[in-house]
């Protein structure tokens, strides 16, 4: 209770500010927001969705909250929502749900909202990379905020990155709404590469309409606490969804991701498989549930959750859910949960591969199996690499970080 | 030179090796007859290191080394290679990266730098060959869903990519027909050095008459019993091991 009143306290401080900073499309939200953040507060285990995190935990340290707008400097098809298309301007917090006191914090609280914009029938070549940085000599939250509109028969890949340049506690409340037009298609991705002094809440919601296809991969390959929520309704008649999930965590490292995928529509889609590789002490948890409507009917679905534990102190939560209301469906789900493979390890090692490179290439072989449904080539290329690299340690954040390395050499 | 002195090995506290004693010279073959049960596998899993097996007394040299002070790793890169009964699928880890890392550890392990990548290649591309093993299977993950056969061409393909010093062949003509047994064998003699030496565990005589052991070794209860020529491995062929065990006093 302590840490909500402080945000609405602090909410009644700056709402000045934040109206002069902001747009009138925003500013028209955030009283709404206020009243179902200040009603429920932050979710406590017993809020379905929230079972595996520690919301009022992570919310609670003494963060600067940062009020600043965007860049002037956009990528191509990027736009500040005050300077987009008027038709985009209107969908702004239409996706999200507003009955998530997560998502009423962030719309409470975003000063800005980046916009995506792909009109009608563009085929965007080269992919849009919206590279979040956290930096500066506090500890900082920050509410992100992304609006992205394909219109109709419209194709892009877009990659998002968090990541953070500078050894303070950040707290990142990130809401991504996403409008797909008929016969549209995105490829997503989501990557976290951030450090053991970060958490994140992200928070996706996806329109699709008829034929439209969705592949979207989230990946974390480094972070501190991260809870993720995707929610993916298939409202168009057709569509076409694909879930990616990537999960490398150890030391005290915990990722939960939390999906819907919603059937309203017949004859859509979807197949979603998240891989997580835990060791040492790292709390995994998945969430993953597929609803099938009442004349949702042609469904077809597949959800499959596998995880590796390469330690006996490593944990995860693993929950894949089916609700079917049609009878005409195909669908199936499930979840494993495994440990190294021994025999493999040993046979690895009479080849002269030592125990450390051949557990390393056995967590890597894991996860290659996501990795390789990722449309994107040169993306995939590259993250192999990184997987390598972080499983071996080698990832920046990891070498700098206060906790696992010398600091960073201040430039 | 492979010198075991009285060696004894148990898993799980049971005692399988009762006090083994062979010596292995270089360039010289050597097989090991036996029942199921004897103690076959669990000598070869002992020598190359198998964390599941404990050795209780006795020792193993290598070359002068004490081998059981080396991790598995390290008795690889010492040039002791298992072509395995049953080759492990590992799923995600392609063939060509899992030589590249074994030979990359083993000249690492020599000072010896890396293989150019086109030199690497076309190394796989010549042992391949001498064991007629498809590129399709060497650009798949290691041993998943390779045929039994494959599996053992595989082994002896990789046997050739390392150029062992020892090589031991635990039942590599189990699940093979005749004529990939031919194509192993024949693939066997034309890739070993002629210093490279071999332990040959075995039911059969034919694989044998390919290999042309030097010695050959009956097994029986954790013991070797009897040694001697290739005739022997042909009297088993015909008599079986029973004239064998009602010679010892047991």
């Amino acid at each position: 209770m302590e840490a909500t009143k402080q945000y609405i306290d602090f909410f009644g401080e700056v709402r000045d500010v934040l109206a002069a900073r902001s747009c009138s499309e925003m500013n028209a939200r955030r009283e709404d927001a206020l009243k179902v953040f200040a009603e429920q507060g932050f979710p406590s285990r017993k809020v379905e969705r929230y079972r595996y995190a520690n919301v009022e935990a992570d919310f609670s340290p003494n963060y600067g909250i940062q009020l600043s707008p965007l860049g002037q400097k956009l990528p191509p098809y990027c736009f500040r929502l005050s300077e987009a298309d008027p038709r985009v301007r209107v969908l702004y917090n239409n996706v999200a749900d507003e009955a998530d006191s997560i998502v009423a914090l962030n719309t409470m609280l975003a000063v800005d909202t980046l916009v995506v914009h792909v009109p009608r029938g563009t085929k965007v070549e080269h992919p849009i990379q919206v590279g979040n940085v956290l930096a500066g000599s506090q500890d900082t939250m920050v509410s992100r905020r992304l609006l992205i509109v394909m219109e109709e028969l419209s194709e892009a890949d877009i990659i998002i990155t968090d990541r953070a340049a500078s050894q303070n506690r950040f707290l990142t409340n990130q809401v991504v709404e996403v409008v797909m037009g008929d016969g549209s298609h995105l490829n997503l991705y989501d990557i976290e590469e951030t450090h053991l002094l970060c958490t994140r809440y992200g928070s996706t919601f996806v329109r699709q309409g008829r034929n439209s296809s969705l592949h979207h991969t989230a990946l974390t390959l480094f972070n501190g606490h991260t809870r993720n929520r995707l929610d993916v309704l298939l409202q168009g008649e057709g569509s076409e969804v694909t879930l990616g999930g990537c999960v490398i965590a150890d030391k005290m490292q915990h990722v939960d991701n939390n999906t819907l995928i919603d059937h309203q529509a017949p004859g859509c889609t979807s197949s979603e498989l998240y891989k997580y590789v835990l060791d040492d002490n790292a709390v995994g948890a998945f969430a993953g549930r597929v609803l099938v409507r009442e004349g949702a009917q042609k469904t077809s679905s597949q959800e499959t959750n596998a995880n590796l534990l390469a330690t006996r102190t490593a944990r995860i939560y693993t929950q894949p859910m089916l609700e079917i209301y049609a009878d005409d469906v195909r669908c199936s789900h499930g979840s494993t949960v495994g440990q190294m493979d021994e025999a493999a390890l040993f046979y690895m090692r009479q080849r002269g591969i030592s125990e450390a490179e051949a557990r390393l290439l056995l967590k890597a072989a894991f996860i290659t199996e996501v990795i390789e449904t990722i449309p994107l080539h040169s993306l995939r290329d590259r993250l192999h690499v990184l997987v390598d690299k972080r499983l071996r340690g080698e990832l920046s954040k990891c070498e700098g970080c206060k906790l696992c390395g010398p600091p960073l050499t201040p430039p | 030179m492979l010198k075991i002195e009285n060696l004894h090995a148990s898993i799980n506290g049971k005692e399988i090796l009762k006090g083994v004693n062979l010596t292995v010279r270089d360039g010289e073959v050597h097989a090991i007859m036996g029942l199921n049960g004897a103690g076959k596998s669990t000598l070869s899993n002992v020598i190359v290191g198998h964390p599941s097996y404990e050795v209780t007394e006795g020792s193993i040299t290598w070359d002068g080394k004490d081998l059981l002070a080396l991790k598995p790793e390290e008795r690889a890169h010492e040039g002791i290679f298992l072509s395995f009964q049953q080759p492990v699928e590992i799923p995600g880890v392609s063939m060509v990266n899992f030589m590249r890392a074994a030979l990359g550890a083993k000249r690492k392990y020599q000072g010896l730098e890396p293989l150019p990548a086109p030199d690497f290649l076309k190394l796989m591309r010549e042992k391949r060959a001498v064991v007629e093993l498809d590129s399709k299977l060497t650009s798949r993950s290691v041993n998943e869903g390779f045929s039994g056969g494959e599996k053992k061409r595989g082994e002896i393909f990789q046997m050739a990519m390392l150029e062992p010093k020892l090589a031991i062949l635990d039942e590599t003509d189990s699940g093979l027909d005749v004529d990939a047994l031919r194509t192993v064998a024949e693939g066997f003699n034309k890739l070993r050095r002629p210093e490279t030496s071999a332990i040959v565990i075995t039911h059969y005589q034919r694989l044998l008459d390919y290999l042309k052991p030097d010695v050959v070794h009956v097994l029986i209860d954790g013991r070797i019993v009897k040694t001697a020529g290739p005739e022997l491995a042909a009297e088993i062929e015909s008599h079986g091991f029973d004239w064998i065990i009602k010679g010892l006093s047991l």
